[in-house]
């Protein structure tokens, strides 16, 4: 901690010794009777899960992180974690300033509402005063390119058109950190290309710090500056992406 | 705690914690809004007209059995009828409200009290469309307002407190046992008739009900609400401090075991939505 303070820019984000446990057979208990039943034999805090096991790390300001790992390893986990969704089961984990989480798109969108009354919605839930939307609508329509369909039920929407309309509000400004999470397959090759070059744009800022994740080593080899591999939740190495990624390859060799 | 950002976005942003919830709670109060007159000619009439017409119907059927001791009989079915219905709206909708929104919850920090509220608040502007009804009535009989009026604020506060500390508790037992969903249900059907909507307490004592009945009804905060009600509605005068007293208490009881229940659970609904 003392050494990141003395570093060349300090840590935005700081992941303290992070473990996180689920509960297995809790979690399906749904009603009282299946939780007395539960009690009663003694079932209750059986199964433990360890989905993430003291995982410490720190990104400073303007680095671009990427988290690689096979699936069901923790990467969504942690994300999720370091969004401020998850709380940890211990350890701590802190982030310094607002977070635009591109975890899975049109997260809180209403089907019902159109994709204006969504737009505003979604600005709110992102901390966005409805002053602000009303000036920065324009952007959005404009880099969704979806203006004729502004006042459409999202219901009538491609889940392609939702996408668009997700990614230009939650970086329609600079945030201080920025997660994506495989949100890039969606859309179509060009809407792809679209935003990776606005991703792009905010690393190039420097002030931006990304976390990114993907199962494609090629894009987090050319994004990314340092990498971290969980693997079944546990951290196996932190360094330069390059010999992350190809201590990652090995273990498929 | 953690503002040492650039300046790049902290103007865009809202300032406090408390701010955001604000916007939050607006956009989804307007959302809910525009759903639920979506699609119907009339609209927000509505709201209007369904406490008029369930007045209507109840004020037929049961005209011949309490009316004669009641004064302006629709007027007391109509606020009764409102009042309770703004509880029994807003707290089945808090129920499924933080499950409702699991999407949500999972993929996007929010300050979770946000939902209950939401509905609560919801509630009220539908109470507020009610109250056009109530005017109607008014005018109807001939019924004219007394400054006792201004104190319909200061009961609304303490009806939405009790329903939000309600709203906070069920929601969060909702997330653990789904049970309270399909038990909650019974729960308003026999709170509605232990509540004087539609008859007369007075009725009780005169025909001698035993003192154990009287006494499980007073004790039921809703006696107390509706009695404030009716008093600055109907009869126009100042509730007895008996009466004030108990909407108080009832609203801070209520918000106090929602809140506590609330701040336990809460770090924890994420696994069971």
């Amino acid at each position: 901690m003392a050494q990141d303070t003395r570093g060349a820019a300090p840590s935005v984000i700081e992941v303290n010794d992070v473990s996180m446990v689920f509960n297995m057979a809790s979690e399906q208990l749904n009603s009282l009777k299946e939780y007395f039943i539960a009690l009663a034999k003694h079932q209750l805090f059986f199964k433990e899960f360890r989905a993430l096991d003291h995982i410490s790390f720190s990104v400073r300001k303007g680095e671009v992180l990427g988290l690689v790992g096979t699936n069901g390893s923790g990467k969504s986990t942690m994300l999720k974690i370091i969004a401020g969704v998850l709380e940890p089961s211990e350890g701590s984990c802190t982030v310094r300033g607002n977070i635009a989480p591109l975890i899975e798109l049109g997260a809180g969108f209403d089907v019902e509402l159109t994709a204006r009354e969504n737009i505003y919605l979604n600005g709110a839930l992102l901390g966005y005063s409805k002053h602000f939307m009303d000036e920065h609508l324009d952007d959005i329509i404009e880099f969704a390119e979806l203006r004729d369909f502004m006042d459409v039920p999202l219901k009538n929407y491609s889940s392609g058109m939702v996408a668009r309309i997700a990614f230009a509000i939650a970086t329609v400004v600079e945030p201080d950190v920025l997660i994506v999470d495989e949100t890039l397959s969606v859309g179509d090759v060009f809407f792809q290309e679209k935003c990776e070059r606005r991703i792009q744009s905010f690393i190039d800022s420097g002030n931006v710090t990304v976390l990114f994740v993907s199962h494609s080593l090629e894009q987090v080899e050319r994004l990314c500056t340092r990498a971290v591999w969980i693997e079944h939740g546990v951290q196996r190495m932190v360094g330069p992406v390059k010999d992350v990624c190809r201590a990652y390859r090995q273990q498929f060799d | 705690m953690a503002s040492d950002s650039t300046a790049s976005i902290s103007n865009a942003v809202a300032k406090t914690v408390l701010n955001k919830d604000l916007l939050i709670l607006r956009q989804l109060v307007t959302k809910d809004f525009k759903l639920k007159y979506r699609r119907s000619v009339l609209g927000v009439l509505w709201s209007v007209l369904n406490p008029l017409l369930m007045m209507v119907v109840m004020s037929v059927v049961f005209s011949f059995l309490f009316s004669s001791n009641i004064e302006n009989y629709p007027l007391y079915l109509i606020v009764g009828n409102i009042t309770f219905s703004f509880m029994s709206d807003s707290t089945s909708a808090a129920l499924t409200s933080f499950i409702a929104a699991a999407p949500l919850l999972k993929k996007v920090k929010v300050d979770k009290f946000v939902f209950p509220v939401q509905k609560v608040l919801f509630a009220l502007v539908n109470f507020a469309f009610s109250l056009i009804a109530v005017a109607i009535v008014m005018l109807w009989y001939r019924v004219v307002p007394s400054w006792h009026l201004i104190l319909l604020p200061v009961c609304l506060v303490f009806l939405m407190l009790f329903c939000a500390g309600i709203g906070l508790l069920i929601g969060s037992l909702a997330v653990f046992f789904r049970d309270v969903i399909h038990l909650w249900g019974v729960v308003l059907t026999a709170w509605s008739y232990i509540t004087p909507c539609f008859w007369d307490f007075q009725m009780l004592i005169d025909r001698g009900a035993p003192a154990w009945v009287i006494i499980i009804i007073k004790a039921n905060p809703m006696y107390s609400y509706l009695t404030f009600m009716r008093d600055i509605l109907l009869y126009r005068q100042s509730p007895t401090l008996g009466v004030l007293i108990a909407c108080v208490v009832w609203a801070l009881i209520a918000l106090a075991v929602g809140v506590l229940v609330f701040r336990r659970t809460q770090h924890k609904f994420i696994l069971y939505i």
